[in-house]
């Protein structure tokens, strides 16, 4: 096994699209190296990223945030006003794992691993976040929600490396929240989880997304869900619906970890749940 | 003892001895030794749950570069079917080397059928995969209720149920049925005016010690073999593994390394005859070190159980009968601790009529180890829902309905004994009286109150005090420290003594170097140990008294030793240990003392318990929002360690009550074979734990200790169980309540 550490996305890619046997990117390693060690992937290249400078930092600019692929869960912790403006980004980057975990993870690596219960994608996907991708040869910029195709897979090409996501310009009485399931406080994974990112206007919603984790084979953004919303105070009867339509758009596994029913009803609960908690960041009042 | 006795040492929270090499990472576990010449040994284990071994041939993975030796069940020279004696649970010879190596048949997922040691654990894990095996698959066979019912498959053709009136014809699955009984049962229940029943299921719990079985062997040409592991009990392990290999005791050399837990799980073998086995075929040692799977899969879990309790009342309280029938898991080979589980179930309680019955079945899992108190908290789980479903019926107060009921010294327990002094009432009330009781529950919280009772068990201990010339000395025992019993060792032998507890090192010495000592279980350690360690400490002092009596020639009985110093009671004379010691090329030669005991009197340990939970009635979470343990210590030596145990035991219950299940597959194959998904509670998950200590002296140990590892465990099952029935409204009878459970018994789907 090589393992390389270039200092240019562009080099990165290189290595990777040049490689002919089985090449990582290993950024916080801490799904990459469990699997390594559980030998259900035995690569003859890993490109570690955390060496270029351009993934390494959050900035802030007028057409909102960009988060560098290998800022870990700690550092966007660190950054308040991330925290001010995404709340429900950073509370769910920060649900992986433990204090030890946050030191490493990045929600790149959460994405690109591609499990269904992936804690920051449907926050990401909530939010509308985007991923700068760079190929050996070009650039391209794609909406998170279009990187995860099914369990473990993505739909970025040989070679290609996620440099960036980026959030766009928060405007004003905008919230975000992420709820997950889990039988434990921490150090467990989601068995269901819901997103909700909304913008209010005179205390009415205005615009809405709705997005479920761990209840298909990837995060589902559930538009019926945000129409149940929209136009509401967010009163009872639309948070009804919106549970409603959450449920109904689960296609669950029935497995150890929950049953379909179990999932199906609780990804309501938790998407009403968090429906209300964004609209009061957003300033809203219940 | 008196219980006014002042103390000069015992009582205080001192550092551990150990406590600096384990957390700068020096201290040594199982996985930690390493020999020149060392190989590595790894297991092919079985896929199936059930199955025979149709053809096995691994000369393929002989052939195999690298490879060195490899051991099959046939490497077992001439097992037979005797009873040994090993930790807390017994296991026939022949069973111990079937689990070890499986013979002829798998009977779980995980079972070991061969073992192959290699230059390195690659080329042994690549040598696993030249092994050609064929398997029969046969039906598993995953639960009490099915194993007992007829026509189910039957996993040992050769076992008959024993303990029936008539000796049976066929095989069964049941290897032994027991009773205990006391007064009259029909009586009891014509007596009663208010009468509660149910049945109770308790899942496969694992001990969850966070180190895995680990250890390495070395077997020399000449037969002196030696091994070092972790376990709680090296004795134990130089038993078993000299009588699988047939060697002699004296031969066999095992070190304890520092342990990671056990609680009960480290008191039998798995890899240490393999590994010698290995060691022998190959001339070279052995390491071998299980992942966490194979802890899951193959090392003994706690039985799962099923059980029926009835219990009778008059209206005034006054419990008249107590009834149950209790069936518990073994796994795949006989034994149970369910003789405890009928033992304990009822022993809270002064109650005239009692009648127990239980069933030892196996099934196609792991072989059950001892886990903490074995067989009480299932049992006593079923017991103490029942007895707060009676506190309702009555409109009683649930510790005052115990209190009422509460077994007290004299009081006759259904296994034998009456009790000497023991401290449950003082327990109970200590919690009635507990700041938590008094509190307030909130919206959709719900209390719970268990009591728990533990026999302690007493045995065999060895010790010796060797003194150096400068006054410090090393206390040398053989009881694996788990809990921090080396401090409460150095606490002991210096109160004995007289002298600062830093100035004696407690070290577990190794079959060599210490006389047999039982091994680290059933609470014992600190009382059974503890009295062999004051009984070297006082056998140091007489003699010190002697030297001080030849130096200045008067008898030894002229003598007073006070605070670690002689004193002439003919004269003003005084020398301190430290000054013996110093002349002691001169008065005799070097001092040391010995306290080598069986000890008796061993004492119970009760322990009740108070758990408050809020359950998120949407999702059908269950969070522990306040826990009080209260336990009878007798004496707590080292108050803090004792603290522990409490809030371990608890903590160890709590987790059971709401999470901790063994998941199979219908194909009986393990699916949570990971801290993952057999979901321990992690810290954030719980508040603190309240502990009160009760001290109600046990009078046949010098300071008044009992045991107080075990007890902590038995009473959270139906503490949070009953809480959570008290916030939903709706009765439990399942372990664990997970979410998904407890969210169906909200919706009326229990
Ligand atoms: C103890 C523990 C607890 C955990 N708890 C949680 C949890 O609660 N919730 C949760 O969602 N996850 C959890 N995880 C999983 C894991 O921590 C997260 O998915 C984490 O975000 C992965 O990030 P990483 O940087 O460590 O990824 P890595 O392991 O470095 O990479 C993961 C995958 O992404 C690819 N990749 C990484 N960076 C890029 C890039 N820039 N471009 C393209 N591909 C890339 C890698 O090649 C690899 O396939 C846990 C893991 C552990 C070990």
């Amino acid at each position: 096994m090589r393992y390389e550490t270039p200092t240019t996305t562009k080099e990165a890619a290189t290595l990777l699209h040049k490689e002919k046997g089985q090449a990582h990117i290993l950024a916080g390693g801490t799904d990459l190296l469990v699997r390594m060690k559980m030998g259900m992937t035995e690569p003859t290249l890993v490109v570690d990223i955390k060496h270029i400078p351009a993934m390494q930092a959050i900035t802030k600019s007028a057409a909102g945030f960009k988060i560098g692929a290998t800022v870990c869960g700690a550092a966007m912790t660190e950054h308040a006003a991330l925290g001010k403006a995404w709340p429900g980004i950073v509370e769910a980057a920060n649900l992986i794992g433990s204090d030890q975990i946050q030191g490493r993870c990045t929600m790149v690596g959460n994405l690109c691993n591609g499990s269904p219960a992936a804690d920051s994608v449907p926050a990401m996907i909530a939010a509308g976040a985007k991923a700068i991708i760079v190929g050996k040869d070009k650039r391209r910029t794609v909406a998170v929600d279009k990187i995860v195709t099914g369990p473990g897979k993505t739909s970025l090409a040989k070679g290609e490396v996620i440099e960036a996501i980026t959030l766009p310009a928060r405007l004003p009485r905008s919230g975000d929240a992420y709820l997950r399931f889990t039988p434990r406080t921490e150090m467990d994974i989601a068995v269901v989880s819901a997103a909700v990112n909304l913008t209010l206007q005179r205390g009415v919603v205005k615009t809405a997304r709705v997005v479920l984790g761990a209840v298909a084979p990837t995060a589902v953004i559930v538009a019926k869900a945000a129409k149940a919303i929209i136009g509401t105070k967010l009163d009872d009867e639309a948070l009804e619906k919106l549970a409603a339509a959450c449920s109904a758009a689960c296609n669950p596994i029935d497995d150890k970890r929950g049953t379909i029913e179990y999932r199906t009803k609780v990804a309501g609960v938790l998407a009403k749940r968090a429906a209300k908690i964004a609209y009061q960041r957003a300033g809203g009042t219940l | 003892m008196s219980e006014a006795r002042e103390f000069k040492y015992i009582g205080q929270s001192t550092i551990r001895p150990d406590g600096f090499d384990k957390v700068t990472g020096r201290a040594n576990y199982g996985a930690d030794l390493s020999l020149p010449g060392m190989i590595w040994g790894k297991i092919l284990r079985s896929p199936h749950a059930h199955a025979m071994i149709k053809r096995l041939d691994t000369s393929r993975a002989e052939a195999f570069p690298g490879v060195l030796a490899v051991a099959t069940h046939s490497d077992f020279p001439s097992v037979t079917d005797q009873a040994i004696e090993s930790g807390e649970g017994s296991l026939t010879l022949l069973d111990l080397a079937r689990n070890v190596l499986a013979k002829d048949k798998v009977l779980y997922h995980g079972h070991a059928v061969v073992a192959i040691a290699a230059k390195t654990s690659a080329i042994a894990e690549q040598a696993l995969a030249l092994i050609d095996i064929e398997y029969e698959v046969l039906k598993p066979v995953m639960d009490v209720r099915e194993a007992m019912a007829a026509g189910a498959p039957i996993l040992h053709p050769d076992m008959f149920t024993q303990g029936l009136a008539e000796k049976p014809t066929t095989a069964s699955n049941v290897a032994t049925r027991l009773e205990y009984k006391m007064g009259d049962i029909e009586a009891g229940f014509k007596d009663a005016e208010v009468v509660v029943e149910r049945e109770f299921y308790t899942p496969t719990a694992h001990q969850g010690y966070i180190e895995p079985h680990a250890c390495t062997v070395r077997y020399e040409k000449d037969g002196q073999s030696m091994i070092w592991c972790s376990t709680q009990g090296h004795f134990d392990v130089r038993a078993s593994t000299a009588k699988l290999l047939g060697l002699d005791l004296g031969k066999l050399k095992v070190i304890a390394s520092e342990i990671g837990g056990g609680f009960g799980g480290k008191t039998t073998v798995y890899l240490e005859p393999v590994a010698l086995i290995l060691s022998r075929k190959s001339g070279r040692p052995v390491k071998m070190i299980m992942d966490r799977d194979e802890v899951f899969k193959a090392t003994g879990p706690g039985s799962a159980t099923r059980s029926w309790v009835k219990i009778g009342a008059r209206k005034d309280g006054t419990i008249t009968a107590m009834q149950g029938r209790l069936a518990y898991e073994a796994g795949a080979f006989k034994g149970s601790p369910v003789m405890m589980g009928c033992m304990t179930a009822f022993t809270p309680y002064a109650v005239s009529n009692m009648y127990i019955e239980g069933f030892d079945v196996v099934v196609n899992k792991a072989k059950v180890a001892a886990y903490r108190a074995p067989g009480a908290p299932q049992a006593e789980f079923a017991v103490e829902m029942l007895v707060n479903e009676l506190a309702v019926k009555l409109g009683r107060d649930p510790i005052d309905l115990r209190l009422q009921n509460a077994a007290k010294e004299g009081t006759q327990t259904i296994y034998g004994p009456k009790f000497k002094r023991v401290g449950l009432v003082e327990c109970l009330e200590a919690a009635r009286d507990s700041k938590h009781y008094q509190q307030a529950l909130a919206a959709n919280q719900g209390r719970g109150v268990a009591a728990g009772f533990w026999f302690n068990v007493g045995g065999q201990s060895s010790v010796h005090i060797n003194m150096n010339p400068d006054g410090t000395g090393t206390i040398v025992e053989g009881s694996p420290d788990i809990g921090g019993s080396r401090a409460s060792m150095q606490m002991m032998a210096a109160e004995a003594m007289g002298i600062e507890p830093g100035r004696l090192k407690p070290i577990i010495g190794d079959t060599e170097n210490v006389a047999f000592s039982a091994g680290t279980g059933g609470s014992r350690t600190t009382f059974a140990t503890g009295m062999a360690v004051i009984e070297a400490a006082e056998d140091v002092v007489a003699q010190m008294k002697q030297r001080a009596a030849s130096m200045w020639n008067v008898t030894a009985e002229q003598v007073e030793w006070v605070d670690g110093v002689a004193l002439n009671t003919a004269g003003e004379d005084r020398l301190s240990l430290a000054e013996i010691c110093a002349g002691a090329d001169r008065t005799g030669g070097q001092i040391s003392g010995r306290g080598n005991i069986n000890a008796r009197g061993a004492g119970p340990s009760f322990a009740v318990h108070l758990c408050d939970v809020e359950v998120d009635k949407e999702t059908g979470k269950v969070d522990v929002v306040r826990y009080t343990a209260v336990q009878d210590a007798g004496k707590a030596i080292h108050p803090k360690y004792v603290e522990g145990q409490y809030q371990g035991g608890a903590v160890q219950g709590i987790g059971w009550a709401l999470n901790e299940e063994y998941i199979y597959g219908a194909d009986g194959l393990l699916e949570n074979a990971g801290f993952l998904d057999y979901r321990i509670p992690v810290a954030s998950d719980l508040p603190m734990i309240d502990a009160i200590i009760v001290e109600v002296p046990n009078k046949f140990h010098p300071y008044g200790v009992r045991g107080v590892g075990e007890s902590g465990i038995i009473p959270p099952l139906a503490a949070v169980g009953y809480a959570v029935e008290n916030a939903i409204g709706v009765p439990v009878t399942d372990l664990p309540l997970s979410p998904p459970r407890v969210f169906n018994l909200i919706q009326g789907k229990g």
